[in-house]
C-alpha cells in the first residue's frame, strides 16, 4: 500500500511539479548545506532543480519586472480611483452617492443585472446540459454562436438592437402598436446587458459538465430519481463551483456594461441611465472639477464591486483546487 | 472505491446545502418579481420627456423645477419633466429611432430637420420653426474664448487663433457637436467680415447681387484658406464628442491654450468656480447661436400630452422662464428681460446664420456633410 | 482520461434544453445579426466602397487594428512574463497578485476609461513624469487596450505553463542544453499555441473595445478615432448605411479572429491527444 502511494506521489511529482513541491525544494536549496544531506535522497532533486529553474538573479529580475508592470498597470489605477474619489473629502463623496440620480442609476443597474444574470444562468445550464451530455448534428455551430457576443464590439451589440427594435423597423412598430417600449427604455437596457453577458455561464459550465461525464446522472436515473431530483442532487452539486464562477463573471460584466447600453439607453436622467452611464454624465458636468470628483466617487463604488468580484473569484478558485 | 461512492452520492452536497440553494433561488425570484411589479406600475403623475443637448443640463434642471411649480399652481395637478442629454446629433438620432420625446430642444435647427427627414411619416411637422416666436428659439447664445488665467498667450481675437502657430485650440468635433458647428461658423463669419470690403453687412447684401459674385467667391476662398489654417492637427490636438468633453479636456486635463465655448457654458463656469485658473476673452465678432425647440407631434399625439408639451414650450417664453434663462447665462429672447439682465452678458457684434450662410440646410451642405469643406480641410 | 462517447438516451431533458438554448440564441443573437446582415445586403457596392475608403474610416481601421495589434503584442510579452512568474516562482502575496490580474476584466470599462485618462493626463500621477503626451493621443488608446487585454494572455498561459512536462526540461538539461536553450527550444514551443490563443483573444477584445478608449482617445478626426466610435458617430449623423457597413466589416474581422482562436484550440487539443 505504502509503496504504491510513494510511487504515485513520485509520478505526479515528476509530471507536474506543484507549487508546493517547488517551494519545498526552494527552501531546501536555500537552507541546507549539501554535505549534511544523505546524497542518495537529495542529489537528484537538487540537480533537477538546477536544471529546471533559472539562476536566482534571473528569478528576482523577472519577478520584479512582472510585479512592477502589474503595479504600474493595475494597482496604481486602483489606488487612483479612491484617491480621486475622496480628494474633496467624505462629505462630497457621500453627497455624490446619495444624489437621487445616482440612486436611481444604481436601482436600474441592479434591476438589469437581476433580470439578465438569472436568465443567462438558466440559459447557461440548458446550453451546457445539451452540449456536454448529448451528441447532435450542428453542435459545433451552436457552440460558435454562444461565443459570438465575445467577438462583437459592445457598440455594435447596441446597434443590433436599435436596428431590430428601432422605430420604423417591423418589430419596433409592432411593439409600438402594443404600446411596449423596448429601445430607449428599461427592456432595451436589459436585452443589451443579456446579450453581452450571455456566454459567460455557458462557457464555464460546458467544460465542467463534459469533464464530469454522465455516469453519475445515469446511475441516479437507474436508481429511480426523476429528472429534477437528478439535477438538484447530482448535477448541481457537481457543477456548483463552475456555476458560481460563471455567475460571478456574468455579474461583473452586467453591472459594468457601457458601450452597448449607451447606444440603447436614450440617456433619460433618473429613468434610463445605468451606473456606468451616470459616471459618464457626471464626468461631463459643467463644473468639471466637482463633476469629475463625483464621477470618481460613483466609480469607486463599482471599483469596490470589482474587488469583491475578484475576492469571490479567488475563493471559488481555491475551493475548486482543493476539490 | 470510497471517493467515487461519495461522488455519486452528491459530491459532498448535504441536504442543508440543497435547501440553501433552493432558498436563494426563490429569494432571487421574489426580488425579481417585486422589482418587476414596482417598475411595472405607471407613476400617476403625467410626464413629459425633453430630449436636449449637453450644455443645457443646468438650464433645464432649473426651468423644469419652475415649470412644475407653475403648472401645479395653474392646474392643480402635478407634472414631471424628464430630461435626456447628449450630443445634439446623437440625441436627434435617438428620437428618429424611437426615443419618445415630447419636446426636443436641440443645439441647432438642422438636427430637428434631420428628424423630419429621417422618419416616415415625419414625426414633426415641416413648419415647426414658425410655430413659436423668434424662429422657435426662446434663448440664444454665442461663441466666446476661455483662456488660462492672465491670458499668457495674449489671445485677443480670432486672428490669434487662425494665424499663430503657438496657440493650441480646443473645440469639440463639428461632426458630432452642435456647439462646434457654431464655433466653425463663427470663425468663418469673422474672416468674411475682415476680407469683404464693407464688412459682413455688405457681404450679406452682396450675396443676392450677381454683379458681386466674384468678390463674394474671393472672400469665401480666403475664409476657406483660413479654416484650413486653423483646423489642422497641430493646432487642434483634441476633438471631443461634445462641448462638455471639450471643457473637461481644457479645464481639468489642462490641455490647449484656448477653448472655444458656448457663452453660457463659459459664464456659468466662471460663476461656479470664480477662483479657477481661467478667464473669458470676448472676440470682436461672433455668431448668434440659436438652439431651437419643438414639439414632436407624433409622440405627443400618441401619448396624449400635446397640451402639456405645448404649454411647456410656451412657458419658456414667459417672463418668469426668461428670467431663469438669463440667470443661466442664455440670452433671453424677451427684450425687456434681456435689457434687465444686460450686465450679465458681454457686448460684441453678432451675426446670424440665416443672413450670412443662408440657413442651416445650406451650411450643413457647404461645410459639414461628408466630403464638404470640413472633411476636405481635415484630410 | 478521455471518455468514450456513448449514447445517452437514459438522460432526460435533451429536447427541452436544446429547444430553450436554440430559442434563446435565436432571439438574442441570430435574429439581430441576421437583421444587420439583411440591412447590409441592401447596401450598394458604391456605397460600401465610399464608406470604407473614406479617409477618416480608413484611418480608424488602421488605428484600431494597429493599436490593438501592438497592445496584444505587449500583452503577449508581459502576460507571458506575469504568467511565468506566477506559475514558476513563489513569493509572498502571490494569491493577491494572481487575483488582481483579472481587475481589467472585473472593472467596468467606463471606470477604466476615466481612470486611465486622469492618470495619464499631463497633470496626472503618471502623465506628469512622462516626456511625451499619452492622454488624447494614439498612445493613450494603446495603453487602454493593453490594460483591458492583459488578463486574456495571462489566463491562457497559466494552465499551459503548469502543464509543461518537467521531465522534458530535465532531459534537455541532461543533454547539455543551457537554461535559455531549454526555454527557447523546449518550453516555448509547447506553450506557443496557448500564447497565440491568448494573443488573439486580447487582439479580438481590443478591436471592439469602446468604453475604456473613448475617454482617453481625444477622438481627433482621422487621427485618434477608433472604429466603434466611427459607428457611434455615423449613427449620430443619421448615416445608417455607413454605420452598417463599418459594423459588418468589423464583425467579419472579429469572426475571422474567433474562428482562428477555435482553430488554435483545436490544434492544441489534438497535439495533447496525440501525446496521450
Amino acid at each position: 500500500m505504502s509503496a504504491i502511494d510513494y510511487n504515485k506521489c513520485h509520478i505526479t511529482f515528476c509530471a507536474a511539479p506543484s507549487k508546493k513541491s517547488q517551494s519545498l525544494a526552494a527552501s531546501k536549496e536555500n537552507s541546507q548545506p549539501k554535505a549534511q544531506q544523505p546524497p542518495k535522497y537529495k542529489s537528484p532533486l537538487e540537480r533537477r532543480l538546477e536544471s529546471t529553474t533559472e539562476p536566482r538573479w534571473v528569478r528576482y529580475l523577472l519577478t520584479f519586472l512582472a510585479l512592477g508592470f502589474l503595479f504600474l498597470f493595475l494597482v496604481l489605477p486602483l489606488i487612483f480611483v479612491f484617491a480621486h474619489a475622496f480628494n474633496a473629502g467624505w462629505k462630497v463623496y457621500w453627497a455624490a452617492l446619495v444624489e437621487p440620480d445616482t440612486l436611481s442609476a444604481i436601482r436600474l443597474t441592479l434591476l438589469a443585472t437581476l433580470i439578465a444574470v438569472p436568465l443567462n444562468v438558466l440559459f447557461g445550464i440548458c446550453a451546457a446540459w445539451c452540449i456536454a451530455k448529448f451528441n447532435f448534428p450542428g453542435k459545433g455551430i451552436l457552440v460558435t454562436i454562444i461565443d459570438l457576443p465575445f467577438a462583437i464590439s459592445p457598440v455594435i451589440a447596441g446597434m443590433l438592437f436599435v436596428f431590430m427594435f428601432g422605430a420604423g423597423t417591423f418589430l419596433g412598430d409592432l411593439f409600438n402598436s402594443w404600446n411596449i417600449k423596448i429601445i430607449f427604455a428599461v427592456p432595451g437596457i436589459v436585452i443589451a446587458t443579456m446579450f453581452v453577458t450571455m456566454p459567460f455561464v455557458a462557457k464555464e459550465l460546458i467544460p465542467v459538465m463534459q469533464a464530469q461525464g454522465s455516469d453519475e446522472e445515469m446511475a441516479a436515473r437507474v436508481l429511480g430519481a426523476n429528472g429534477w431530483q437528478m439535477f438538484m442532487r447530482v448535477t448541481l452539486p457537481n457543477i456548483k463551483w463552475g456555476l458560481l464562477y460563471g455567475i460571478i463573471l456574468c455579474n461583473a460584466r452586467a453591472v459594468g456594461e457601457f458601450g452597448a447600453v449607451a447606444v440603447v439607453s436614450g440617456q433619460i436622467r433618473g429613468r434610463t441611465t445605468t451606473v456606468p452611464l451616470h459616471i459618464e454624465q457626471l464626468y461631463n458636468e459643467i463644473d468639471p472639477i466637482t463633476g469629475v470628483t463625483a464621477a470618481f466617487a460613483v466609480a469607486s463604488l463599482l471599483t469596490m464591486l470589482a474587488l469583491v468580484t475578484l475576492v469571490l473569484k479567488t475563493i471559488v478558485e481555491m475551493k475548486t483546487e482543493i476539490k | 472505491m470510497r471517493p467515487e461512492f461519495e461522488g455519486w452520492c452528491g459530491a459532498g452536497l448535504s441536504n442543508y446545502e440543497v435547501l440553501i440553494m433552493k432558498k436563494l433561488l426563490s429569494l432571487s425570484c421574489l426580488i425579481m418579481a417585486t422589482l418587476a411589479v414596482a417598475l411595472g406600475c405607471n407613476p400617476p403623475t403625467p410626464e413629459l420627456l425633453n430630449v436636449s443637448y449637453d450644455p443645457t443640463r443646468e438650464l433645464y434642471k432649473d426651468v423644469n423645477e419652475h415649470f412644475e411649480k407653475y403648472y401645479l399652481e395653474k392646474h392643480g395637478t402635478p407634472i414631471k419633466v424628464n430630461q435626456s442629454h447628449g450630443g445634439s446629433g446623437a440625441q436627434s438620432s435617438s428620437v428618429i429611432n424611437g426615443l419618445e420625446a415630447d419636446v426636443v430642444t436641440l443645439a441647432l435647427a438642422y438636427d430637428i430637420d434631420a428628424i423630419i427627414e429621417n422618419t416616415k411619416p415625419a414625426i414633426i411637422e415641416k413648419d415647426w420653426q414658425k410655430r413659436l416666436p423668434n424662429n422657435s428659439c426662446p434663448y440664444t447664445s454665442t461663441v466666446v474664448f476661455l483662456v488660462r488665467k492672465g491670458n499668457p498667450k495674449n489671445i485677443k481675437d480670432w486672428d490669434d487663433l487662425i494665424d499663430r502657430d503657438d496657440v493650441q485650440i480646443i473645440t469639440p468635433n463639428p461632426k458630432t457637436s452642435g456647439g462646434a458647428r457654431w464655433n466653425f461658423l463663427a470663425v468663418y463669419g469673422y474672416v468674411l467680415d475682415k476680407e469683404f470690403e464693407g464688412g459682413l453687412d455688405a457681404y450679406t447684401a452682396a450675396l443676392t447681387d450677381p454683379a458681386q459674385a466674384d468678390k463674394v467667391a474671393a472672400a469665401q476662398e480666403k475664409a476657406n484658406e483660413a479654416m484650413a489654417k486653423m483646423f489642422n492637427q497641430k493646432k487642434v490636438p483634441v476633438m471631443d464628442k461634445g462641448a462638455r468633453g471639450a471643457t473637461n479636456t481644457f479645464v481639468v486635463n489642462q490641455k490647449g491654450d484656448v477653448l472655444l465655448a458656448w457663452e453660457n457654458e463659459a459664464l456659468l463656469y466662471m460663476q461656479n468656480s470664480p477662483d479657477a485658473d481661467i478667464e473669458i476673452v470676448v472676440p470682436s465678432i461672433s455668431i448668434v447661436a440659436e438652439p431651437p425647440v419643438s414639439i414632436v407631434d407624433a409622440n405627443v399625439d400618441k401619448k396624449g400630452t400635446r397640451a402639456m408639451a405645448q404649454e411647456y414650450l410656451e412657458y419658456l417664453y414667459e417672463p418668469e422662464a426668461q428670467e431663469v434663462i438669463a440667470h443661466n447665462f442664455y440670452r433671453p429672447s424677451d427684450e425687456s428681460v434681456m435689457e434687465k439682465n444686460k450686465e450679465r452678458f458681454p457686448e460684441l457684434r453678432l451675426f446670424k446664420i440665416d443672413d450670412v450662410f443662408g440657413g442651416w440646410e445650406k451650411s450643413q451642405k457647404d461645410f459639414f456633410n461628408d466630403k464638404a469643406l470640413f472633411d476636405q480641410i481635415m484630410k | 482520461m478521455a471518455r468514450k462517447r456513448r449514447r445517452h438516451h437514459v438522460l432526460p431533458g435533451f429536447g427541452l434544453t436544446l429547444g430553450f438554448t436554440t430559442f434563446y440564441l435565436s432571439v438574442l443573437t441570430v435574429i439581430p445579426l441576421a437583421l444587420l446582415f439583411l440591412r447590409f445586403s441592401g447596401v450598394s457596392w458604391a456605397d460600401f466602397k465610399e464608406t470604407i475608403f473614406e479617409p477618416r474610416v480608413l484611418a480608424a481601421f488602421r488605428l484600431t487594428f494597429g493599436a490593438s495589434f501592438l497592445a496584444a503584442l505587449t500583452n503577449a510579452v508581459f502576460g507571458f512574463l506575469v504568467a511565468w512568474v506566477l506559475v514558476r516562482y513563489s513569493f509572498r502575496g502571490k494569491r493577491v497578485i494572481d487575483a488582481i490580474v483579472d481587475l481589467p476584466f472585473a472593472l467596468p470599462t467606463a471606470v477604466s476609461g476615466i481612470t486611465l485618462t486622469a492618470l495619464y493626463a499631463p497633470t496626472g500621477w503618471i502623465g506628469r513624469y512622462l516626456p511625451f503626451e499619452v492622454s488624447y493621443t494614439a498612445i493613450g488608446i494603446y495603453i487602454a487596450l493593453t490594460f483591458i487585454g492583459l488578463p486574456f494572455v495571462v489566463r491562457a498561459m497559466q494552465p499551459a505553463l503548469e502543464e509543461v512536462d518537467k521531465e522534458l526540461e530535465e532531459v534537455s538539461a541532461s543533454l547539455g542544453a543551457t537554461r535559455w536553450q531549454t526555454f527557447w527550444k523546449v518550453i516555448f514551443p509547447t506553450v506557443a499555441p496557448s500564447l497565440l490563443a491568448g494573443f488573439t483573444m486580447a487582439f479580438a477584445r481590443a478591436i471592439g473595445e469602446y468604453g475604456s478608449v473613448v475617454f482617453i482617445a481625444g477622438n481627433m478626426q482621422g487621427k485618434t478615432e477608433i472604429l466603434p466610435l466611427i459607428i457611434f458617430y455615423k449613427l449620430g449623423e443619421h448615416d445608417y448605411t455607413g454605420a452598417t457597413t463599418v459594423a459588418v466589416s468589423m464583425l467579419v474581422a472579429s469572426f475571422a479572429l474567433l474562428f482562428f482562436i477555435n482553430m488554435i484550440q483545436l490544434w492544441g487539443s489534438r497535439y495533447k491527444d496525440e501525446e496521450n
